[in-house]
């Protein structure tokens, strides 16, 4: 199978700028602070990964370690300062379900809003309407503003539009410990779903058990530096370690 | 399968405004939530595009037509003819240029929970910022239209050019130093307020308020063709050729080499602008995720 992602050598730097203000950038040049005005690390350190079309790969690692920022690497939010990224096929994030969402709008704008962010066309909204509300079960709510819905719809909608924008590659950021049990049933059921049609994905989150059960590979990240590439029970046995 | 026979591409790198005209489903929702989102629980919707503008025209009609005679009057006769035309027509051209700018620059960093986790091209912000403005131009110049109607204005083909031109170097304006402006925010968030100044300045480096001639008549030959090459300038005297020139008896100079000259002028200005802006843009989006 041909790769679905290439990561090859990427490292990020961040610089966390202390001030964002031109007044005080000046002052604090012209007082000889010039020290106080940014601190870098490293959140990434020559990273590579080839994932394959239809692989299913969790990112595991403590806070800090770097995943969500290798995550928006491969969705291209952030671009790496060295090294390249590359993709195939349509790519779309989990990456906080909702991103996009305008709680002064209808379900029903919302869902044409985030479809399109997600880089869906006027005519496959149209198409995958009915099948999003109804994966959503918000049934009659689809035109009441977003603000009114309840945690749990706002999760579902969100989620559903997510699910029906039908990438090649599906990158999630700990999302499914949200919502109640049955439709997190649900949800880890689409997923699995999307994983046996050969959908791509890889998975950010700290429930162990859940991407035990949804992925095969494991990626271990500290640091920025890749630990452990390999079979998913041994990459959770190290974590836990 | 579909996903073999695509090609592997980088992700994150748009082809800037390129992507804006592809997205058009994307920017037309934006535009459209934006104006939902503004006059949601508003009774008056989007009469307050109109009395806004309403109050300060009055504001400005009394205090600068009356109070500073400018308006020609019998007592009067170096005013200007139909100078409530003369100043709607180019204050209504103002506003769209402050209100475009003015949410360009900020666009950026509103959006910022958005830009930070899905990519998508971020130009599409500042240009639907500039596009909702003009949305909100629209019924000013309905207005226009009828004060003009009603004060004997005959429309021809040429007057609906110039102010087609006169409207395009204002927007081009706008979305160039939307898109600079808008990027520069997300580092330093006081340039907000340069951007405010500018547009304070804006309002009084052109002819909105006042006469083209007694700017010739203070400034040299030069200074005055400094002041001629702002593009805001051309687009609110196109507006004047456009709008009020034909109310008026025609006594009332137009500035010299409008099309011949400044109207080119204005236009590439704009464009020029625009493409430093793209550059600008696509030079500091890729840390956007980051800094925002």
């Amino acid at each position: 199978m041909a790769n679905a992602i290439e990561v090859s050598g990427i490292s990020k730097q961040f610089v966390l700028r202390h001030t964002r203000s031109i007044k005080e950038t000046v002052v604090w040049l012209a007082k000889g602070r010039r020290g106080d005005l940014s601190k870098k690390f490293h959140a990434l350190k020559d990273v590579s990964l080839d994932v394959e079309a239809g692989e299913t790969v969790a990112l595991l690692g403590l806070n800090g370690s770097g995943k969500s920022t290798l995550l928006k690497h491969i969705s291209g939010v952030m671009l790496p300062d060295s090294g390249t990224v590359r993709t195939r096929g349509r790519v779309a994030g989990l990456i906080e379900v909702g991103a996009g969402f305008h709680h002064d709008l209808s379900g029903r704008d919302n869902v044409y809003l985030n479809g399109a962010i997600l880089g869906m066309t006027e005519q496959e909204v149209n198409d995958r309407f009915d099948a999003i509300v109804e994966f959503a079960e918000i049934g009659e709510f689809i035109d009441t503003e977003v603000r009114f819905y309840s945690s749990g719809m706002y999760l579902r909608l969100a989620f559903s539009v997510a699910v029906h924008t039908d990438p090649e590659v599906f990158l999630i950021d700990e999302i499914l410990a949200v919502g109640d049990e049955p439709f997190q049933r649900k949800c880890i059921g689409k997923i699995q779903e999307l994983a046996e049609r050969g959908k791509t994905l890889v998975v950010v989150s700290h429930d162990l058990d859940l991407v035990s059960r949804i992925c095969a590979r494991g990626v271990l990240l500290e640091q920025g530096n890749v630990l452990f590439d390999g079979p998913i029970s041994e990459a959770v046995s190290r974590l836990r370690s | 399968m579909s996903s073999t026979t695509q090609e592997l591409v980088q992700p994150g790198l748009g082809r800037g405004l390129a992507d804006v005209a592809r997205s058009r489903f994307l920017l037309k929702l934006l535009v459209r939530k934006e104006l939902k989102v503004r006059y949601r629980g508003s009774v008056l919707g989007l009469l307050w595009s109109y009395v806004k503008p309403g109050v300060q025209f009055i504001v400005f009609y009394i205090a600068l037509g009356v109070f500073l005679g400018l308006e020609k009057s019998p007592r009067n006769p170096d005013g200007l003819n139909n100078y409530a035309v003369y100043l709607f027509s180019g204050i209504i051209l103002i506003n769209f240029f402050t209100e475009a700018l003015g949410n360009a620059a900020r666009s950026i960093v509103h959006n910022g929970n958005l830009i930070k986790k899905i990519y998508l091209p971020r130009e599409l912000f500042p240009i639907a910022s500039v596009w909702v403005s003009a949305v909100h131009f629209f019924p000013q110049i309905v207005v226009l239209v009828i004060a003009c109607i009603f004060t004997g204005w005959h429309p021809g083909l040429f007057e609906l050019l110039a102010a087609i031109a006169g409207f395009t170097i204002v927007a081009l304006l706008a979305a160039g130093l939307g898109l600079l402006f808008g990027a520069a925010n997300v580092y330093y968030r006081d340039s907000e307020n340069i951007v405010d100044m500018l547009l304070m300045i804006a309002t009084w480096a052109s002819p909105v308020l006042y006469a083209w001639t007694m700017v010739q008549r203070q400034l040299g030959d030069v200074a005055f063709a400094v002041y001629q090459a702002n593009p805001i300038t051309v687009g609110v005297e196109l507006f004047h050729y456009a709008f009020w020139f034909p109310t008026t008896n025609g006594s009332s100079p137009m500035p010299p080499d409008l099309f011949s000259l400044w109207l080119p002028v204005g236009l590439v200005i704009s464009f020029l602008v625009l493409v430093l802006g793209q550059i600008t843009f696509r030079r500091l989006e890729g840390r956007f995720a980051q800094e925002l």
